[in-house]
């Protein structure tokens, strides 16, 4: 690890003034579960690294008539045990109490969650967040079992966000601020594929910090399920989010989002078109699966992720209405 | 993008005022002029320290324990080349196998993610506060009565992260454990006798209260 100061701000206007407006300056450390490996491993050397974990501001879960605000430091242990967010935001609380670690969920943090790398075995190997070599990525023609099945690239890596796909289908916004002022960012505009080597994979800027997510209120069911390869420590293959706005037993609209599958939490319109006006049934669940994976390009090692994306989806609606698994 | 200057970081700030994060006194966003935080600071460690070598005080099973390291040392780091305290052992290094479990404010953590001068004012237990040859943790005990280590290098990751575990589900089923002790590898594979480890282990301390 690189050497650097270490930063203890007591307030957010104190570590908006330590930050840089530049990448590679100064790193905002919460939970430290991404940050301190990538140091390790040389991904990040920033010369200054700014705890935040004293800033209240960006503590607590509040539930409000507009919705859920969860502070960025809110752990992932907290956000799966509040009683607000597993009644009203099942679909968060299965994201969050998914993570097999407990002590990953004691230390990581909500606002960690969003902002972490990803794990692509390119990028954390040191070939770069899009693994170009001779203009052309490394990963269609190389090592690319766990990489995306959506987006065409040229990012191939999946977004590692636990949270993303349900705050995406929840509709939550980010809220960003920097020393000019805070914005409020859509959870589907915050992740980006990036183009080119230079750019990020979140909307956050260098002289910003991830102060809070906002969930809307709204009565919908929702669940997120995961399929991994293994019960401990590891990432999932594919998850899915769904969100369900009910018209008696009807499905009014519905949201549904992929993760693990592209650089993005990955949107799958088709589904939402299948489910609008069904019930939720083994059939039209499976018909939902089938739908949400129109349009996957698998790579050379991936295409098992299709099968796995479309169970994912099937599940994750049964699960949401809670009818029998079929 | 080598050739561009890279811009400057901006400047430290003057005030000098950590000792609320130090201490964990709050103290409110923009409730305090720069003037107060001036005075309160006299004497108080700065807000940016490093990167060079800073004196820190860390709490450890107990007992304040002073040292002299780097901001980038993690906590074990600190603890196994600092101040001898090699229970916790360290393995991927990476936030990913839970050899180098300890608890930081009753909650298991990995230490190789956490950096030392982040843990100060926090309560650190390590393996060698709860458990010893003389006096075993009744984790420890149960470990040893259900041939729970094989190599045994996890083993110490594991009693805390099983501490950790039963002290928040006293009274755990078979399912919960699976569940609870996914932050912990063991290559030699010795799940099971883990398992049942943790399980006798609960029955024994409900024995404990109820005898």
């Amino acid at each position: 690890m690189q050497s650097f100061e270490y930063a203890n701000p007591a307030t957010l206007q104190e570590a908006l003034a330590l930050l840089a407006p530049r990448w590679g300056q100064a790193d905002i450390l919460a939970g430290g579960t991404d940050l301190i490996s990538l140091m390790k491993d040389y991904l990040h050397t920033p010369k200054r690294v700014v705890n935040i974990k004293n800033l209240k501001e960006l503590e607590g879960i509040q539930k409000t008539d507009a919705g859920l605000r969860i502070g960025a430091l809110v752990t992932m242990d907290e956000l799966a045990k509040n009683a607000d967010v597993r009644s009203g935001y099942k679909s968060l609380a299965d994201a969050a109490a998914g993570i097999p670690s407990p002590q990953i969920r004691h230390m990581g943090t909500a606002g960690g969650d969003l902002c972490q790398r990803p794990r692509c075995w390119y990028y954390r190997q040191g070939f770069g967040l899009l693994a170009m070599k001779d203009g052309k990525s490394l990963v269609p023609g190389g090592e690319n079992k766990y990489h995306a099945i959506f987006g065409g690239g040229p990012a191939w890596f999946v977004s590692a966000s636990s949270l993303g796909p349900a705050l995406v289908a929840l509709g939550a916004r980010v809220k960003l601020v920097s020393a000019k002022g805070p914005r409020e960012v859509p959870a589907a505009k915050f992740f980006v594929a990036p183009k080119d080597e230079a750019s990020r994979e979140i909307a956050l800027r260098p002289d910003e910090i991830l102060t809070e997510i906002l969930v809307p209120a709204a009565v919908v069911k929702s669940a997120t399920y995961e399929v991994r390869q293994k019960e401990a420590l590891d990432w999932p293959l594919a998850t899915a989010s769904v969100a369900l706005t009910m018209k008696g037993n009807a499905v009014a609209s519905a949201k549904v989002v992929l993760g693990h599958v592209a650089a993005t939490p990955w949107e799958a319109a088709d589904a939402e078109k299948a489910l609008a006006g069904k019930t939720i049934t083994p059939a039209t669940a499976e018909a939902a699966g089938k739908a949400a994976v129109t349009g996957a390009q698998p790579l050379s090692q991936n295409a098992y992720k299709v099968t796995l994306a479309k169970v994912a989806v099937k599940r994750a609606l049964l699960e949401a209405v809670k009818a029998p698994k079929a | 993008m080598s050739s561009k200057k890279e811009p400057e970081l901006p400047a430290r700030p003057k005030t000098r005022f950590s000792r609320r994060g130090f201490l964990g006194v709050g103290i409110s966003g923009g409730a305090l002029g720069t003037a107060l935080l001036e005075r309160e600071a006299v004497a108080a460690p700065a807000n940016v320290a490093g990167p060079g070598p800073v004196a820190i005080t860390l709490n450890i099973n107990g007992k304040p324990v002073n040292l002299t390291v780097e901001p980038r040392v993690t906590l074990v780091d600190a603890l196994r080349n600092y101040l001898d305290l090699t229970g916790a052992k360290k393995v991927c290094d990476r936030a990913a196998c839970g050899t180098c479990t300890v608890m930081l404010n009753g909650k298991s953590v990995y230490s190789c993610a956490v950096l030392a001068i982040d843990a100060q004012g926090k309560n650190i237990e390590t393996i060698e506060g709860i458990t010893s040859p003389e006096k075993m943790h009744p984790v420890s005990a149960a470990f040893w009565n259900n041939d729970a280590q094989q190599c045994g290098y996890c083993t110490p990751g594991f009693v805390m992260a099983c501490k950790g575990f039963l002290d928040e589900h006293p009274n755990p089923t078979a399912d919960q454990v699976k569940h609870g002790l996914g932050g912990n590898l063991c290559r030699c594979g010795t799940y099971m006798g883990v398992r049942a480890a943790v399980l006798e282990a609960a029955k024994a301390a409900k024995g404990g209260k109820n005898g």
